[in-house]
């Protein structure tokens, strides 16, 4: 256990400098995932809102396949885009394979299932609360849905936060479109698979340390999220 | 059925069905523009169906609800059994109603704290709403209905879950708001919240229209047997609707 500690001790170093190799790395995760939510949230509030709030044919279809798609395997989302985004694929000519933007549109595929379940999930039961008294106040369409989302907002946090987690947590996906190229599509999950297989254990660690820590501030603002929530706003 | 004043309400053959069942059946009804209206029956007598159906929150199945002028869905309010309190703060639901009036944020504000403290609620305007009593709650869910300013405030049963003190100052605010010209059509089985209240009293029974009649009238000689055995106390059993 040596060589643990060690690398350990040199993975907390690399962090407290600020290491420039290690920071480009953890900028262009964020970045990736953060467009990807941005992404997602554009597409799946609003139509987990349009599910939440009318009754239409195949709508108990959509149901089932965006609470099934939850669960969709990152690299099967991954061999998807790559074959849209290869040369002879329907986006070959975008030129996109090997690029953030193709990581960004494999996370957004696999995170706007999580969005579209929990933005219904957040705001069905408000809208059946709040049915007849916006109907009283003539409240329809789009102010109709402001008032859904922003009555729904902890709820709906707590699905951007669920989203971006998994975003950065994802490796199958991003490996297969990024290709992992060093200083362009190389982000803390594809370096930590790369540098542990080849045995630099030190810059492993500290991503994976900056990793948990992301995951602690997510779970921390959900509770604060929740603890909000008892206070009496939902 | 009562002449004395223009009707801003006339339903005609009234009906409304689901699968299997006819809940409601108003063949005539006229309703004055002064006044408090109450709707009065026992439960399931399709008091809160016929209450939804005037404010247009279920279409009838068959059958015309004409509002006078002015007076309609859109320049009405209700007030529901269990309060529906929007997840914000106790004055963001006064807000709320005033925005739709399209007043701006000084003339909101201004007003907000006008009705919360006439409900009583002035201290607790930045509390969430959802976490008031339910006394205080149903005032809010008023205070909110009365922000929008209606000609018209329809209230399904709003005491029905309250103690008598919160029943009391419901009723207070009621009265305020009728001495300020609002017409109120007001759902409720409790007979002696109708004596209080009540101008004239719609009297349903069975999903059927029984009888409507001025206030004293209805509670000196109520005009069907119906509406005397509930007086009374006593529990009538008919043949069901239409018998």
């Amino acid at each position: 256990m040596e060589g643990f500690s060690q690398a350990f001790q040199t993975s907390l170093g690399l962090i407290l400098a600020g290491d420039p190799y290690l920071v480009g790395i953890v900028a262009l995760s964020l970045k990736i995932s953060l467009a990807a939510l941005a992404i997602s949230a554009l597409i799946g509030v609003p139509l987990g809102a349009l599910l939440a709030m009318h009754r239409f044919w195949g709508r108990q279809i959509i149901v089932i396949a965006t609470n099934a798609l939850m669960g969709l395997p990152p690299v099967v989302v991954g061999l998807v885009v790559y074959l849209a985004l290869s040369r002879s694929g329907p986006l070959g000519v975008l030129d996109l394979l090997y690029t953030p933007a193709a990581m960004i549109l494999a996370q957004a595929l696999l995170i706007t299932p999580i969005l579209v379940a929990l933005t219904r999930q957040t705001l069905e039961p408000i809208n059946d609360e709040y049915a007849d008294l916006l109907r009283s106040f003539a409240v329809a369409g789009m102010r109709r849905v402001w008032v859904l989302i922003w009555d729904g907002r902890f709820g709906l946090l707590t699905a951007l936060l669920a989203g971006f987690g998994r975003a950065t947590a994802e490796v199958g996906a991003v490996i297969i479109v990024g290709g992992n190229i060093n200083h362009v599509t190389r982000v803390m999950t594809t370096t930590i698979a790369l540098e542990t297989s080849r045995g630099n254990l030190s810059l492993a660690m500290a991503l994976g340390v900056i990793l948990l820590i992301i995951a602690l501030a997510v779970n921390a603002v959900l509770s604060m999220v929740s603890q909000a929530t008892r206070r009496g706003y939902a | 059925m009562l002449e004395d004043t223009a009707p801003i309400l006339k339903a005609r053959g009234l009906r409304y069905e689901v699968p299997d069942a006819l809940l409601l059946s108003v063949p005539d009804l006229q309703i004055g523009a002064a006044g408090t209206t109450v709707i009065l029956g026992p439960n399931g007598a399709g008091k809160s169906v016929l209450l939804r159906l005037l404010h247009g929150l279920v279409a009838p199945s068959s059958g015309i609800c004409d509002w006078a002028k002015g007076v309609g869905p859109e320049a009405q309010a209700m007030v529901f059994q269990k309060p529906v309190l929007l997840r914000r703060s106790v004055a963001a639901n006064i807000h709320f109603a005033l925005a739709r009036r399209g007043l701006d944020r000084a003339q909101r504000s201004e007003l907000a704290a006008q009705h919360l403290s006439e409900a009583g609620l002035g201290a607790r305007a930045r509390q969430p709403a959802r976490t008031l009593s339910g006394g205080q709650q149903q005032r809010l869910a008023l205070a909110r209905a009365l922000a929008r300013a209606p000609k018209v405030l329809l209230l399904d049963e709003p005491t029905a879950s309250l103690d008598p003190g919160s029943t009391m100052e419901i009723e207070k605010m009621l009265v305020r708001a009728k001495a300020q010209g609002t017409k109120i059509i007001m759902v409720t089985h409790d007979i002696g919240q109708a004596r209080r209240m009540a101008d004239d009293v719609v009297f349903l029974f069975q999903g059927v229209l029984s009888c409507h009649q001025h206030a004293p009238a209805f509670f000196d000689a109520p005009a069907t047997k119906a509406a005397r055995a509930f007086l009374s106390g006593e529990i009538y059993q008919s043949e069901g609707l239409g018998a």
